[in-house]
């Protein structure tokens, strides 16, 4: 037996795993995090892939990453720092080191770091000798070899030997957290059952890595998480994309309309369509186009025949579908638009995260052409964004856009599974046939001014729709001034009028001080955490956290006024701010980042204290 | 959606199918024929207006959903394939017809065309090819002959044309056909065998556009040169046309020739017509066919069928609920690792 470990309790940790694309970093990642859930930790992680699918073994552009933040209370970012960094070669070394807190636990795989290692990671000396780790907790473990010891009696190919490495890093990090195997246990026989050499050999390494935590006189600590404080109910771990393909499942049972989502393979959105193609049984109608045209266009043509009509993309994609939208706006159809963004412009960084279209969703069309937006907050949120989205394109009968991000879409968070009981329906009207003689009018409106959704098929309907100018209610064809002017102001108005329906924006925070922080969108949980830690020192900020880009709350215009100074945190150059300057004219201030990647919240609080 | 529910329909005329808008193309335009012979061809289907939907692009031809009293979406440039697809998974029962221009399928939505095709939906596309863009003024347009001089070319166009029949074939299109505005008896026809066809029937229509490049096809409607320059393909004839019906054409190894008949020349001697052959050889031989070296044939050069692309989705999805059983959300979001907090 080893020697005797000193356990140390945590409110919260942070781990990070490196490697190689190839190496299994976000498979350790992945079940670390559902493991930490499991155990009753409250989670948050932060994947970070490379463009490249496969950059050259070992190169620094290949290294991929996986960041989760598991703790006793309530966190919401993947955090700023980390205390255990896990990697695999000198590449993902010299690219994550940076993150790690000093006299922070670093475990390195020692073959990886020969000559050849070394040079591409454009190392002059070996790090592991050379005395520039010292402030840290260095283990460097010879991975391969206690690997491949491992699976020896299986005689298993080295190179699939090799393979369960990334099982004996997580070996050794769930020992370091006195986390429990099984759940890994029953992944490794679901993922590997139909190969039973491979699931042993990865079951036989991650104890080894387990075993090999136990018994290192070189880790004399071990660290206990606690489970957080969570509301009662069963929980399931969700990623951003999986929850807005649920999302969109669950907006068309509680709405009675099967999903047709048209849409063209583009990073980080692509994820929505894979996972809801795997839901067929919901009667969901998933449809690779050619384009994003065709993707925005086909949508436009499965809502006229009354199907939940919903398309996806990230930047470049959405901003093929300008004409398309607009010609769904002219036409009063509903539809769902998913911007997974991602930094731009142009192809920019497609597997990092920013949040600069919100002015391209706000004014990205010819015309006046407005569209509601709604923007998620966090993962899970990416859910219920669709829901409320959906409820208003057919309330209304408009295109909404749903801003989500790369941050969100590939972060994981614990979701407090809804009973489908409990969902709000979504009612939605069609008109029913018409006799001979009556006539239709297909842009009557309602009480929201809403035209009605009257589907081919039914008998006594038929009209026609189209991109040039409609009169109001008969919606034919129509030239004149006035009414233009009048049907420009309906469009403006019909969206503008949804503000009416929507919740009032809260704060957190004393409603009058000295500063409020607007946030949108992915950057909720660190702004969240950055104020209430500056909330907990006793000072004057608040923080609003803005669902509704368009329209905005009806109060939110009087809520900046209660502040000495309004600033706006934002992953982009000022959009928000330039919205809420022209909007409310309050001189609102910014903090802008664009390095494609997610706030710390040491950074926040730095920016924030500036205007205490 | 099913009609079964509604009591027998009167039996329906050419009028039931015309919309109350003023119809506002050029007079003399060709598309007034070809929207005359689609009312009239209509009622032949047995389909109620409510059942059929026409999409359409932008350019004059793309105003003819405006005219029909069927539902209707007048869209944007070149995007007609792409939303007839989306109306036609999701409401496979409608009939779906996509009205295009030249410059609209083949320039802007070359694109959609050819994936539309080859999907094969059970939608009918009706191009309406006028050598020219019509309601922008008269610039040249992807069909239009090698030098044409037009507003955008003053000294000629220097781009090689294509032809829409063999864009179609090679996009593996199942039926293709041709005919001329003017030529009413045969386009009705045209247009009631693209109907009947199940898969994505492709028509291309010779419409005169009066204004911007009349007499295009006089060469094809003249009534002194129509019989020579017109070969009208019939499936299981022999390939011959000419005023005293005495010129054919026959196959010189891989290569069309026209021939005279008599002169040791017998009709079975000539090419004969087959719209069911599965290989698209002899359809795409007869699109390559232009005047002056060859008769223009007109007529359905294909007609094949194979699985379409809308049923073989549903067929995914009820196959899903079959295996699987009806989505139940309650289970969807249990699914996988789940955990109770008490
Ligand atoms: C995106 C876009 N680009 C350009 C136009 C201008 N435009 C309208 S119709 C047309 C060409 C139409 O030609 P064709 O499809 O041959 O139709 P025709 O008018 O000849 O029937 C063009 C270029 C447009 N409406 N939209
Ligand atoms: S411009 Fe040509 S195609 Fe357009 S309506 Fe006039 S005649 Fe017809
Ligand atoms: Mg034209």
């Amino acid at each position: 037996m080893g020697t005797q470990k000193q356990v140390v309790k945590l409110d919260a940790a942070t781990v990070r795993f490196c490697g190689d694309s190839g190496d299994g970093m976000q498979l350790a990642g992945t079940q670390l995090t559902t493991t930490s859930a499991i155990v009753g930790n409250d989670v948050a992680t932060f994947p970070d892939f490379p463009a490249e699918i496969r950059a050259p073994r070992g190169t620094l552009a290949g290294v991929s990453g996986f960041q989760i933040h598991f703790a006793s209370k309530e966190i919401y970012t993947p955090g700023d720092e980390v205390d255990a960094l896990v990697a695999m070669n000198p590449a993902a070394l010299k690219t994550n080191l940076e993150g790690l807190i000093p006299g922070g636990l670093l475990i390195v795989n020692a073959e990886a770091f020969d000559k050849k290692g070394l040079e591409q990671a454009h190392y002059a000396k070996n790090p592991l000798e050379d005395g520039s780790l010292d402030s840290y907790k260095l283990i460097s473990v010879e991975m391969t070899k206690i690997t491949r010891e491992a699976v020896a009696e299986l005689g298993l190919g080295q190179k699939d030997a090799d393979r369960c490495r990334n099982f004996f890093a997580m070996g050794l990090v769930f020992w370091l957290y006195d986390r429990p195997l099984d759940p890994t246990l029953r992944f490794i026989e679901n993922k590997f059952g139909k190969r039973p050499d491979v699931a042993e050999a990865n079951r036989k390494v991650l104890k080894a890595g387990f075993h090999y935590g136990e018994t290192t006189e070189a880790m004399p600590n071990q660290y206990i998480v606690d489970r957080a404080a969570l509301p009662p109910g069963i929980y399931r771990s969700i990623m951003g994309n999986q929850a807005a393909a649920w999302g969109l499942i669950a907006a068309s049972k509680l709405s009675g309309h099967e999903i047709f989502y048209g849409t063209y393979p583009i990073t980080p959105a692509s994820d929505i369509l894979h996972e809801l193609a795997k839901h067929k049984n919901f009667g969901v109608m998933t449809f690779q186009a050619e384009d994003e045209i065709a993707a925005v266009t086909s949508t436009i043509g499965a809502a006229f025949a009354g199907k939940m009509g919903v398309t996806g993309s990230s930047g470049p994609g959405i901003a093929l579908k300008g004409e398309g939208l607009g010609l769904a706006v002219m036409m009063e159809l509903p539809l769902i638009v998913i911007n997974v963004q991602r930094g731009g412009p142009s192809t920019g960084l497609p597997t990092k995260t920013e949040q600069a279209d919100l002015l391209q969703s706000m004014f990205g069309r010819n015309g006046e052409c407005p569209m509601p937006i709604i923007a998620a907050q966090s993962p899970v949120d990416c859910f219920y964004v669709i829901l409320e989205a959906w409820k208003i394109a057919t309330r209304y009968m408009t295109p909404v856009f749903v801003l989500t991000d790369g941050y969100l879409a590939n972060g994981s968070e614990p979701w407090q599974v809804p009973d489908v009981a409990d969902l709000e329906k979504i009612d939605v009207k069609h008109p029913g046939p018409l006799s001979n003689g009556d006539e239709f009018q297909p842009y009557a409106r309602d009480e929201r001014l809403a035209r009605p959704w009257a589907l081919p098929g039914t008998p006594g309907l038929v009209h026609r729709v189209g991109g040039l100018e409609k009169q109001n209610i008969t919606g034919n064809v129509n030239y004149e001034a006035m009414n233009h002017q009048e049907m420009v102001d309906l469009r403006a108005k019909k969206v503008a009028d949804i503000a009416k329906e929507l919740p009032p924006q809260t704060v957190e925070g004393p409603d009058k001080g000295k500063l409020l922080v607007l946030s949108w969108g992915g950057t909720y949980g660190s702004c969240r955490t950055a104020v209430r830690h500056m909330l907990a020192r006793g000072e004057s900020v608040a923080h609003a956290h803005l669902r509704y880009m368009n329209p905005m709350p009806a109060n939110l215009g009087e809520l900046l006024k209660q502040y000495d100074n309004v600033l706006i945190p934002e992953l982009n150059k000022g959009q928000l701010r330039l919205l809420i300057r022209g909007e409310y004219l309050v001189d609102a201030k910014g903090f802008n980042k664009v390095q494609g990647k997610p706030f710390t919240v040491s950074e926040l609080i730095e920016a924030f204290g500036k205007y205490l | 959606m099913s009609t079964d529910a509604l009591p027998a329909l009167p039996v329906l005329k050419a009028a039931d199918f015309a919309s109350d808008q003023d119809v506002r193309w050029c007079p003399g335009c060709g598309d007034y024929s070809i929207l005359a012979q689609m009312k009239k061809m209509l009622p032949s289907l047995g389909i109620p207006p409510h059942q059929i939907v026409f999409v359409s692009g932008i350019g004059c031809s793309s105003r003819f959903p405006y005219y029909m009293n069927t539902y209707g979406m007048h869209s944007i440039h070149g995007r007609a394939p792409a939303i007839a697809t989306g109306v036609k998974v999701a409401n496979p029962d409608l009939s779906v017809w996509v009205i295009t221009g030249d410059g609209d399928a083949l320039s802007i939505g070359g694109n959609h065309l050819l994936h539309a095709i080859r999907r094969n939906l059970d939608i009918n596309i009706v191009l309406f090819n006028n050598q020219i863009y019509g309601l922008t003024k008269g610039q040249y347009s992807p069909t239009s002959p090698l030098g044409k001089v037009t507003k955008s070319t003053p000294f000629g166009s220097v781009d090689n044309p294509l032809s829409p029949l063999s864009v179609a074939i090679g996009a593996e299109a199942t039926f293709v056909a041709r005919s001329i505005d003017v030529n009413i008896k045969h386009l009705s026809e045209t247009l009631r065998r693209a109907a009947e066809h199940r898969g994505t029937s492709f028509v291309e229509v010779y419409q005169n556009c009066n204004i911007f490049n009349d007499k295009a096809f006089e060469y094809l409607t003249d009534r002194n040169t129509k019989a020579d320059t017109t070969l009208e393909v019939e499936h299981g004839k022999p390939m011959i046309f000419g005023k005293n019906r005495d010129k054919g054409i026959r196959l010189n190894g891989i290569t069309p020739e026209v021939v005279e008949l008599g002169k040791g020349i017998s009709e079975d001697d000539l090419l004969f017509h087959d719209e069911k052959l599965e290989e698209p050889t002899l359809a795409y031989l007869l699109s390559r066919m232009r005047h002056p070296e060859f008769p223009v044939p007109i007529g359905v050069m294909r007609y094949v069928e194979r699985p379409i692309f809308e049923q073989r989705l549903h067929a995914q999805i009820d196959e899903a609920v079959k295996k699987r059983g009806d989505g139940d959300l309650n289970k969807l979001f249990q699914s996988g690792e789940t955990w109770t907090v008490a």
